[in-house]
């Protein structure tokens, strides 16, 4: 599917979910985020950076990782994105869903 | 269809036994309804209770009689050890698949906002107290209150 984002055109799956990283840039996880009902802070940043980094480094991403990040804990990570964290925060990030189930 | 199109909005899930495929099975349930932005609460009654007492829940142990699944001829899985050794085995291969044990799922759950109940029956039974529980245990309640508690559109109950 495509979607133009303050006139700029993206790929995104059914789930909205980016297909290409390299058409992520930091207007598009503003729009995602506050599709999302969430502001972006520079706390924010700092999370989808880590993500951004951990699927870089092709390291699959859960909940439980998470928390042994040393960037954030579990329940910072809900108070930053309060529903579905993981799923919000890797759309926001321009990364691909988790297929984790913890 | 009514009530928001189905959608799922809080999964309250009761925990009865004790074994660690059972309470395994509630937490990964539990977690996933968050992982999901859906609320969860457990209520841990009977055996359930030993998940989260602090002396016993890392001592959970796999059933290895009654459980066909395990391929144990019953006579074996009754032998001393035998329970210790196929659970063993299983946490090993939970490691692998980067399961938390009993104690870190259960601090994943809280710091994830799932809240944990007690049931009063139960814990009369067994003569246990509140300070026999885990610290994020919420409180001890009545199967009345847990009703209560899960009153509301899209609430599912599940029973373990």
């Amino acid at each position: 599917m495509e979607r133009i984002i303050e006139g700029k055109k993206i790929t995104v799956n059914e789930e909205g979910f980016l297909k290409d990283f390299s058409e992520w840039d930091k207007t598009v996880a503003t729009v995602l985020a506050s599709e999302a009902d969430i502001v972006l802070t520079p706390r924010h940043w700092e999370v989808l950076e880590y993500l951004q980094q951990q699927h870089k480094d092709e390291v699959a991403l859960s909940i439980r990782r998470i928390g042994k990040s040393g960037v954030l804990d579990i329940k910072e990570f809900y108070q930053l994105f309060p529903i579905a964290p993981l799923k919000t925060a890797t759309k926001i990030a321009g990364i691909p869903k988790p297929a984790s189930c913890i | 269809m009514k009530e928001g199109n189905g959608a799922i909005k809080k999964m309250m899930i009761i925990i009865s036994k004790g074994t660690l495929e059972n309470v395994y099975a509630g937490f990964v349930l539990a977690n996933g309804a968050r992982m999901e932005g859906i609320g969860a609460e457990i209520f841990f009654t009977f055996f359930g209770l030993e998940a989260i007492h602090t002396k016993k829940l890392e001592h959970l142990h796999v059933a290895t009689v009654g459980n066909p699944a395990m391929h144990i001829p019953t006579m074996l899985g009754g032998l001393p050890g035998m329970e210790s050794l196929a659970s063993m085995m299983m946490k090993k291969e939970m490691e692998k698949i980067d399961m938390p044990d009993i104690p870190e799922f259960l601090d994943i759950l809280t710091a994830s906002g799932v809240k944990l109940w007690a049931c009063k029956l139960a814990m009369d039974m067994f003569h246990y107290t509140k300070s026999d529980l885990y610290e994020g245990v919420e409180d001890v309640i009545t199967v009345g209150d847990f009703y209560n508690k899960s009153a509301g559109e899209g609430v599912h109950m599940l029973f373990i």
